[in-house]
């Protein structure tokens, strides 16, 4: 056969990426007093079919590693192994490897040998080191699972069998089953079957109860000749049986593999993936830092959810109905039917706009896509640099532009290392400072005036003023006499070739992290800002545009104008009542909710509404808002509805606005303005 | 749009030491703006108020997806408002300020034509002092024995501060 396989890797390697993905995140969420087995076997599955895709394409170096993987996942799937921890570090570190791997070969670079090998070492160790010394490989006996890869490094001082099973094709009739035979074998030693797909009769032909297929079977270990006669003994007649000792084994394998490969190709690239997110830049970052990303991190295709394309198909099928009663209408057109057709022309305006917009939420994803890789980075570095500590993610279904979410990456990746390695302090030293043990690293993202903030917050020894003016003053960045605000000090830190580190370490510290950071934030049209404060912690809030950010919003009617409030800044609405309003210096108006007293913002009054219906307290509602730490009762006529609003820029062709973060657009085409919460409560102040 | 068509039509036969412009009155006054400057031309139709701002910036309508202000010429010039009827023009100006392309909506009373002014008919604008500001005023034309004061686009736009701190482009 003369298929060119290699129009069929770029499948391949978006595959296996998406695999070692499952896998990462499938191994930091194992948790070790109680595992669960689901869990188990979706790594599991992801590594069996990266092998089987790797062992079609010929890329055995993989294969034979992730081989070694997948004998280690098994005998954890079927409760033969505990799950432990370096037996979860052993295999996120192959993880790695075959992330570098498969790079590699994309690349069409060498492959690093080195680290190959080690990663092997210390899976064959792991695997020799559980109570059970060498347990056998899983090798499903079905044809699209069929076994290619080739394991002579592991077994090469131990022989086998070599079994060649050719069944008649009455087999199945008397009751036996092949694939029981094939799991028994598996119970005696490391079994690798081939199949042989020659005698498969075209379709037509096909009699679904007997059997074509005939196999060779390398079952390794030192297994007595009789254990395996015993389980051929049912068969004996009704098949052509050879089993031969092993003896050079790598050249039977490749005999073996010539004749298989080619179909187990068909049945390994039908396969359907699993969805997840963009796994090429994934895996670049997991990487480190100097190696190559790989080409394919520049494909711009985009993973969307389901639900947005399900909207976009609602959305056409009712353009579609709108056109349809229009040519209806124009059809037999009358004076009469002049609202008709006003009316289906409002729909279908609002239709195509309505169409619009989801066309553009397509390009928005959470950033959990990129948060996702965080857990793993802390998991790793904090093991590597002897600290504790715990990453809190949150907000993370903010939705972000698919730019933003991709641009982004990278410098989120600096700031939290450096959060991790020069923020957190040794847990002895923060015991000592008063400090708990454990540090914490909080990634946050959220939408506030018409941006999106990304916080990385730590709370370790924070940045230290004058070490930080001493050492620009020794780089000869900055003159003895300079004089410094407190924000233009930190901002040294984004200057190249700078960096506080004592020691340089390779997890950070090189003195080039901090200015590219700034220097691909400003390129996003974003700005950065460090709020520090010695031996509380530091906080690098990143601000990014939203080009076109979706927000879920809450309307509120004042007057005859509409305005709407970001839902997540809404605590709840009421009516209030006489005796929960007081007055401070007979002004400042304040109610009491629950045990808190809370500022009254009549917006008819900051916003100058004249047509607003109450004006009397008691005739509208209160919706109690929060926003950056503030609280205060929005004062509104009514609350009109819910729903999701496209976030547009107001200062693209006019300014900012106090209490506005910026505008939408609603359904009848009118402009409604979104409320910028503590800017609300800025102006009701003056 | 039938202004654009026919600005089409004699852009062809147009010399190239002239410069063509909108007129448009403000009262009894007539104004221009160059042609290039003008996106579109529409009807009055009402807008989103935008609090605490100056009165002559009504507020800001939805154009195609984009959120444009609307300023009213005559209150920004000082001169006596006057009600809005379905007569009421809008002229949709656009100009790249700071690299960015800005759109602004300005009422006027109506639109009255598209002239040829050849460029050694514009004089610099008179000096009033103080009594009579200019700043928008590039220069004056006089076409069939009327004045018509030309604007300066760019500073239109920057009129109100619109550009100060500005923001982000709307990629739509």
């Amino acid at each position: 056969m003369s298929i060119d396989m290699a129009q069929f890797h770029q499948v391949f390697f978006e595959e296996s990426f998406e695999g070692l993905a499952i896998m990462e995140s499938g191994l930091l969420n194992l948790d070790m007093g109680d595992v669960d087995s689901e869990e188990i076997n979706t790594i599991f599955r992801a590594a069996h079919s990266i092998k089987g895709g790797s062992g079609t394409f010929g890329f055995n170096a993989v294969a034979d590693f992730t081989h070694l993987m997948e004998t280690l996942l098994d005998e954890m799937r079927d409760g033969r192994r505990q799950v432990t921890q370096s037996a979860v570090d052993v295999l996120l570190g192959s993880v790695d490897c075959l992330t570098e791997m498969l790079t590699a070969i994309q690349a069409e670079d060498t492959l690093d040998e080195e680290s190959i090998n080690n990663h092997k070492k210390a899976l064959e160790i792991e695997l020799n080191g559980g109570e059970q010394a060498e347990v056998p490989s899983a090798a499903e006996p079905t044809l699209a699972n069929t076994d290619t890869s080739n394991n002579d490094k592991e077994a090469g001082n131990q022989l086998g069998w070599r079994i060649s099973f050719c069944p008649h094709a009455d087999l199945l009739k008397t009751g036996n089953d092949p694939v029981r035979m094939f799991r028994e074998l598996e119970e005696l030693g490391e079994l690798e079957v081939f199949v042989d797909l020659q005698g498969v009769p075209s379709l037509a032909e096909i009699d679904p109860e007997e059997c074509h297929l005939s196999w060779t079977l390398v079952l390794k270990g030192d297994i007595e000749r009789t254990n395996l006669d015993d389980i051929f003994a049912w068969v004996e007649d009704e098949c052509d049986l050879s089993i031969q000792p092993l003896s050079n084994e790598t050249d039977d394998l490749d005999e073996i593999k010539q004749v298989v490969a080619q179909p187990v190709a068909a049945a390994e690239i039908v396969k359907p993936t699993e969805p997840t997110e963009d796994v090429n830049k994934e895996t670049a970052a997991t990487k480190k830092e100097n190696s190559k990303k790989p080409k394919a991190a520049t494909s711009s295709s985009i993973r969307v959810d389901t639900s947005k394309i399900d909207t976009l198909i609602n959305m056409v099928g009712e353009l579609v109905i709108t056109q349809s009663m229009l040519s209806l209408v124009g059809e037999h057109f009358s004076i009469e039917k002049v609202d008709q057709l006003k009316t289906g022309l409002i729909q279908l305006e609002r239709h195509t706009r309505e169409l619009q917009e989801s066309v553009m939420n397509i390009r928005m994803m959470p950033i959990s896509f990129v948060f996702s890789r965080f857990p793993r980075l802390a998991h790793d570095l904090s093991s590597k640099l002897n600290k504790k500590i715990e990453l809190k993610l949150v907000g993370e279904h903010t939705e972000v532009d698919k730019t933003v979410v991709e641009l982004i990456s990278d410098p989120l990746v600096h700031l939290v290392r450096n959060s991790l390695d020069h923020g957190i302090e040794m847990p002895a030293d923060r015991i000592a400072a008063g400090k708990p043990e454990t540090g914490t690293v909080t990634l946050e993202a959220y939408h506030r005036g018409g941006n999106i903030v990304i916080e990385v917050k730590d709370d370790g020894k924070g940045l230290n003023k004058e070490a930080l003016r001493q050492k620009a003053i020794e780089k000869g960045l900055i003159e003895e006499s300079t004089i410094l605000t407190d924000k233009q000090t930190y901002e040294l830190i984004f200057m190249a070739g700078f960096s506080t580190a004592e020691q340089l370490t390779d997890v950070s510290g090189r003195g080039v992290g901090m200015d590219v950071v700034r220097r691909n934030i400003q390129a996003l049209g974003g700005r950065i800002e460090i709020i520090s404060k010695l031996g509380v912690g530091s906080t690098m809030a990143i601000h990014l545009p939203l080009t076109l950010a979706i927000l879920d919003g809450q309307s509120i009617a004042v007057g005859d104008a509409t305005y709407i409030v970001p839902l997540g800044s809404i605590v709840e609405s009421i009516k209030i009542t006489e005796d929960m309003v007081n007055r401070v210096a007979g002004k400042g108006e304040t109610f009491r909710l629950r045990d808190e007293y809370l500022p009254i913002v009549r917006m008819h009054e900051i916003f100058h509404v004249n047509s607003a219906k109450a004006t009397n307290l008691l005739d509208g509602l209160l919706v109690v808002v929060e926003g950056q730490g503030v609280r205060c009762g929005l004062f509104v006529d009514d609350l009109l509805g819910q729903q999701q609003v496209v976030i547009k820029s107001l200062e693209a062709n006019y300014r900012r606005v106090e209490g506005v973060s910026s505008a939408t657009i609603l359904g009848d085409g009118s402009v409604a303005l979104i409320l910028d919460i503590p800017g609300l409560v800025r102006l009701s102040n003056q | 749009m039938e202004q654009n068509t026919a600005v089409e039509e004699i852009g062809a036969i147009v010399p190239e030491s002239s410069v063509q412009f909108l007129s448009f009155t403000l009262g009894d006054e007539e104004y221009g703006v160059t042609i290039l400057s003008v996106q579109e031309i529409r009807s009055w139709e009402p807008v989103s108020k935008i609090p605490n701002v100056p009165s002559y910036e009504k507020g800001v309508v939805n154009l195609r997806g984009a959120i444009v202000p609307i300023i009213d010429l005559r209150e920004r010039f000082n001169l006596k408002h006057s009600k809005y009827t379905s007569l009421t023009v809008v002229v949709v100006l656009q100009a790249v300020c700071r690299g960015k392309n800005r759109t602004m909506g300005v009422v006027v009373d109506s639109v009255s034509d598209v002239m040829n002014i050849e460029k050694n008919n514009i004089q610099s604008a008179p000096d009033f002092g103080t009594k009579v500001s200019t700043e928008f005023i590039n220069g004056i034309a006089s076409v069939d024995n009327r004045m018509v004061m030309l604007l300066d686009v760019k500073k239109l736009l920057k009129l109100d501060g619109v550009n100060e701190d500005a923001g982000e482009e709307d990629n739509d």
